[in-house]
């Protein structure tokens, strides 16, 4: 999805302000939202790609005007609605209404460990990789209007491939509803002018994490 | 501050309602219990934080062959610490030198290596951060006030996939012999981004 969500290499953004001494949390909604996202992740309520794809569904000027975890409440809020885990008269009302929908699994303390820990998104092979380490490649000039990794900064650009990182999960599919669908993940180089133009640095070099459907041979 | 963590009273307050009725009726339709949501919390508070990137760091500054692990498989040299419950699969550490500097960041969201480095800062997730590292990075290291050689490659590594990057700085000079324990309290948290240095052996005395 070309969406806000896909910063790189836009400008008026202004400068970054880190902040000292920043703490955890600024505010207490802060950790129970995280929190009560990572809950229904664990809970296999949804994805971590389809959850990613709920922040970029959000319209641009609230993705812009929300802080971090505020995007996190409003993607909570309408994906709960959305895959019926909660009406919407349940949450303007702040009570349960209705039963519950059948989960997996109830996020309690024994499964806080597991919500701790990353899933492994590893998966073996279904065919050999099509690329080695030093190929060039171009990546696929695609706009697909659902979730994917591939930045637009980079579409239609040649890089090298730096490193195979096996094969991984495929976020495209999975956010289509059509599984996992794994495909192998490389570290794809570019030269810094080759992204922005000749009068770039000449010392800068940028690399993606490029899934091998986003790529073609050169 | 005009973007990011935005502390408009308007946010605070709607956030906390909507947080709040987002928890009651989770809680009371029994998909969460709140219990488990202050270990959770207690564990990003206390446990998970940059302290264990900086174990780490320090000890591939101090012992050879657990930098020669860590640049190998970092998750799986990471894990043998023993520092978290177990580490993401997929953690590749990347290595700073005299003619290299690297640059983690993540364009299209926010990732970052929670188990190493904790929750990331508000400055990482900013759109500023985002828009800028992989075209202006130097200008991004100007406003954390480091100016690098104008010869130094910057490497940035875009975190579009599960792969998650921390950055092994160079060590200080004038740290021979220092323990593993010392050379932790050099490591900053950015410098394992790739935004900052190490402190100075002068910097902790």
């Amino acid at each position: 999805m070309d969406g806000i969500h896909d910063m790189g290499g836009m400008h008026g953004f202004g400068k970054v302000e880190p902040e000292e001494n920043e703490p955890v949390f600024h505010a207490a909604w802060e950790a129970r939202c995280l929190a009560l996202n990572r809950a229904m992740g664990a809970i296999g309520a949804w994805t971590i790609d389809e959850a990613r794809a709920g922040i970029e569904k959000l319209p641009p000027d609230v993705y812009l005007a929300r802080s971090y975890y505020g995007k996190w409440a409003l993607r909570l809020w309408n994906m709960v609605i959305a895959r019926g885990f909660a009406g919407a008269d349940e949450l303007a009302t702040g009570h349960a209404l209705h039963s519950a929908k059948p989960t997996k699994r109830k996020f309690g303390t024994a499964e806080v460990p597991r919500a701790l820990t990353r899933g492994s998104f590893g998966r073996p092979a279904q065919s050999p990789a099509a690329f080695k380490v030093g190929d060039r490649v171009r990546t696929k000039n695609i706009h697909p209007p659902t979730h994917t990794r591939l930045p637009r900064y980079v579409r239609g650009h040649i890089g090298v491939i730096d490193a195979i990182r096996g094969c991984h999960v495929f976020p495209d599919s999975v956010v289509l509803g059509a599984g996992e669908n794994p495909q192998w993940l490389y570290t794809v180089l570019f030269d810094g002018r080759e992204l922005w133009g000749e009068n770039t640095d000449p010392m800068l070099k940028v690399s993606i994490e490029a899934f091998e459907p986003y790529l073609a041979a050169v | 501050m005009p973007h990011d963590h935005d502390d408009h009273a308007s946010e605070l307050s709607e956030m906390q309602l909507r947080v709040r009725a987002l928890e009651t009726v989770l809680a009371e339709k029994g998909y969460i219990d709140p219990a488990a949501l202050d270990v959770m919390i207690e564990a990003y508070e206390t446990k998970i934080g940059p302290h264990n990137g900086a174990r780490v760091v320090a000890k591939a500054w101090a012992d050879p062959a657990f930098k020669r692990a860590l640049m190998e498989d970092a998750t799986k040299a990471v894990q043998s610490l023993g520092l978290i419950n177990r580490v993401g699969d997929h953690l590749i550490a990347v290595e700073n030198t005299p003619k290299l500097h690297n640059m983690i960041v993540c364009t299209l969201c926010s990732c970052y290596p929670w188990e190493v480095l904790g929750l990331p800062p508000v400055w990482y997730k900013s759109a500023p951060y985002r828009s800028r590292a992989v075209n202006d990075p130097r200008g991004v290291l100007a406003d954390f006030g480091l100016t690098l050689p104008a010869d130094t490659q910057i490497r940035v590594w875009d975190s579009t996939a599960e792969t998650r990057f921390i950055v092994v700085p160079m060590r200080p000079a004038g740290t021979d012999g220092w323990s593993e324990e010392k050379l932790a309290a050099l490591v900053t948290r950015d410098c394992m981004i790739g935004t900052g240095l190490p402190k100075q052996p002068a910097g902790i005395a």
